[in-house]
């Protein structure tokens, strides 16, 4: 803290004119700040179509028949020890430490893979018993809703696998660590979407 | 970690307190799995009163992001990271207006549709 200190006292001295533009670092962080927020704004229209529409079954299943709350529990889990692993993941690179950026990077990798599976499965079964998105409006919300954040988590396995075959070539380079900074945050911000998933969907399907 | 420690403020993420972090990620840890069990134990508890659970269960979900912001994403009050809590706040302030915009504009319409049957009268 006492360096954040002196940083800050540097600040005031040097005037803001003076300052020149921020560092990589700084400018892309804040950049895919941004980006994770409007993305958050797509998942927030698919949350308000699932509120308007999650009572409109048409006759068919309703959310209460569909969704096991065990199932979500560990789904949860999976998500969760994943941002935690992640976290560790990116301290490791920090401290330049290759091995155990692997270790935790691999840990990373399989809880998101044992997740995206889970809800695999669960799409299945749903589309087995004639639940697919086109049975009811509610359906089709709920595997808009769902079945995009399913699709980030993808996205995100395959830039992390990206990311871990770039460390193996190019190493911990500035470029390469950014990268990899900016995973972190929207692992991050993942599993923050999927708590509203879980609170509304799952949890809320049996109030 | 000194480039972060800038003028300039600090990226979301970016930790200054570099040998506290595994502490701070074990502890969001924590936090984050009370409160799913909570939420997950509140509703398919009988001891609470039925109409309470939606709230309680909002305000746990609301509970849970706040810590991961703060321990995952690391994402403070501080004076360099007003940037990031300014792009924050507008973009609650978006999320909030499309969710609670969209229920009460839907809510209303429907409210004041004419009835299935009657519309089936006037469409003969």
């Amino acid at each position: 803290m006492s360096a954040a200190g002196q940083g800050l006292a540097t600040a005031q001295e040097v005037p803001l004119s003076l300052r020149g533009p921020a560092p990589t670092r700084v400018v892309a962080g804040y950049g895919f700040w941004l980006f994770l927020l409007s993305d958050i704004v797509i998942f927030a229209a698919f949350f308000a179509a699932y509120a308007v529409l999650s009572g409109e079954n048409a006759g068919g299943p309703t959310a209460a028949d569909l969704f096991d709350k065990k199932h979500v529990l560990i789904e949860t889990a999976c998500l969760l020890a994943s941002s935690v692993t992640c976290g560790f993941g990116s301290l490791a690179m920090q401290s330049g430490n290759r091995t155990s950026t692997y270790f935790w990077m691999t840990i990373t990798f399989i809880l998101g893979v044992a997740f995206l599976s889970l809800e695999v499965s669960e799409f299945r079964h749903m589309l087995e018993i004639g639940a697919g998105p086109s049975r009811s409006a509610f359906l089709s919300a709920f595997f808009a809703l769902v079945g995009t954040h399913g699709l980030h988590v993808s996205v995100g396995l395959c830039w992390l696998v990206v990311m871990l075959l770039q460390v193996a070539t190019l190493g911990f380079q500035p470029m390469v660590s950014r990268r990899f900074f900016c995973f972190g945050l929207f692992w991050h911000a993942l599993d923050i979407v999927w708590i509203g998933v879980f609170t509304i969907v799952y949890l809320g399907a049996h109030l | 970690m000194s480039t972060d420690i800038d003028a300039q403020g600090v990226a979301p993420g970016a930790n200054i307190r570099t040998h506290s972090t595994h502490r701070s990620y074990l502890i969001g840890l924590g936090y984050a799995v009370i409160l799913t069990l909570a939420s997950f134990w509140a509703s398919s508890t009988d001891v609470i009163y039925p109409h309470g659970v939606p709230i309680l269960l909002g305000v746990l979900a609301i509970a849970q992001m706040g810590i991961h912001l703060v321990f995952f994403l690391h994402i403070s009050s501080a004076p360099d990271q007003t940037n990031n809590i300014l792009a924050l706040a507008f973009g609650i302030f978006v999320v909030g207006l499309l969710v609670f915009g969209s229920m009460i504009i839907m809510a209303h319409l429907n409210h004041n549709m004419m009835p299935m049957d009657r519309l089936m009268q006037m469409q003969r």
